[in-house]
């Protein structure tokens, strides 16, 4: 006899006691591996912190210990594009710093968001002039627009629970972005 | 004369005698005929000077010893472009730019503004880096957002803006609405 079949004897599923049932639903949890990896996913980005400009000040505060970003899993900064999956556009994009931004961001290992912060990444803010870009949705696909002046760390924060709404929402783990729809930035023309 | 028009006259510095600084200075530079016009509003000196005489001005403001301008605070370049009735004296030079400096001088704690306008056709002036090093990025970014050239500059090329930028955008005629990114849609 089998070691299959005596656990079979031993134990048919059917005759499951009430108290092996309550110690399962204690310790097995039913899910699609889908939803699992973007669970794991939505609660450890790993930011590029892009920062430019003054709500670079702003990111500090909702990065320091009063708003906290570690509290939705988004704490540590990577300050190379490979190891990181979360790009924190932070502050005004000129044209000369363009090229750069969609060389990082063709860098960044997939799967990568980025998030677009403040006013002048939404839509160039108050700058609409020779040397600003007009949103950074231009250059790279955005996943959060949070607007303001700079804006407020709760923005931010709120922001930051919506990409992790849409980061579980989404239907294809292995969904990937490539490079920038503008191609490879010109090497040349970001050394000048 | 009344006494409102007197006490309006003392506020912008005119009528009054001139300041140590510009009295100096006139003394000096008037035999010369460097000078185009010298003025003293609410307290600053201002010396308006022809281009070809530059650097012998600034290395008398900066040499002699009552003056000693030893620091250069500023250059920058005002564009005057439909609007040369402001000074009287662009008009007959057919000047269109003017290139501006503040001078201090750290011993004295005295200051002075110079001016110097330019022509449309050539916006030449001499490099003033022999006489203060710190003139030298003043110089490109005048260079590069007015398109005034210094003569003598060690490295004029561009500073804020990228080399394949066309054009100078401080300029009053550059379109206000004209881009040209180096990459993406031009917004």
């Amino acid at each position: 006899m089998g070691v299959d079949e005596m656990a079979h004897k031993e134990r048919p599923t059917e005759e499951v006691t009430p108290g092996e049932i309550a110690a399962l639903s204690d310790s097995v949890i039913i899910t699609q591996l889908s939803r699992l990896v973007s669970w794991g996913r939505q609660y450890s980005f790993f930011l590029y912190p892009f920062i430019t400009a003054c709500c670079g000040m702003e990111f500090m505060s909702v990065a320091g210990p009063r708003y906290d970003i570690d509290r939705f899993g988004a704490a540590l900064p990577r300050f190379s594009p490979r190891q990181a999956d979360l790009m924190m556009v932070v502050g005004t994009i000129s044209h000369k710093q363009a090229p750069i931004l969609v060389k990082v961001y063709n860098q960044m290992a997939e799967p990568k968001w980025v998030f677009a912060y403040g006013s002048c990444t939404v839509s160039g803010g108050m700058y609409n002039n020779y040397a600003t870009v007009q949103g950074i949705d231009t250059l790279v696909p955005v996943d959060v627009y949070v607007p303001g002046c700079p804006p407020r760390p709760e923005m931010v924060l709120d922001g930051l629970i919506m990409l992790q709404q849409k980061v579980a929402r989404e239907p294809n783990i292995n969904m990937t972005r490539g490079v920038s729809p503008l191609g490879e930035a010109d090497d040349r023309k970001i050394i000048g | 004369m009344g006494a409102m028009e007197m006490n309006e006259e003392k506020r912008r510095g005119q009528g009054a005698s001139d300041s140590e600084v510009l009295a100096r200075t006139k003394a000096v530079l008037g035999p010369m005929g460097v000078m185009i016009h010298t003025h003293s509003q609410h307290g600053d000196d201002t010396l308006v000077a022809h281009a070809e005489d530059v650097l012998k001005v600034m290395e008398f403001l900066r040499d002699d010893k009552s003056l000693k301008f030893d620091m250069m605070m500023d250059l920058t370049v005002v564009d005057y472009l439909g609007a040369e009735e402001v000074h009287p004296y662009l008009k007959p030079m057919n000047a269109r730019f003017e290139v501006v400096y503040h001078l201090y001088s750290v011993e004295k704690n005295h200051r002075i503004r110079v001016k110097v306008p330019l022509p449309e056709d050539s916006p030449y002036v001499d490099s003033v880096t022999g006489i203060w090093v710190g003139a030298d990025w003043f110089e490109r970014e005048a260079w590069d957002l007015y398109g005034v050239m210094f003569r003598g500059h060690p490295n004029l090329k561009r500073i804020l803006l990228y080399e394949d930028f066309v054009g100078h955008p401080l300029r009053k005629d550059y379109g206000k609405m004209k881009r040209q990114p180096l990459i993406g849609p031009v917004n």
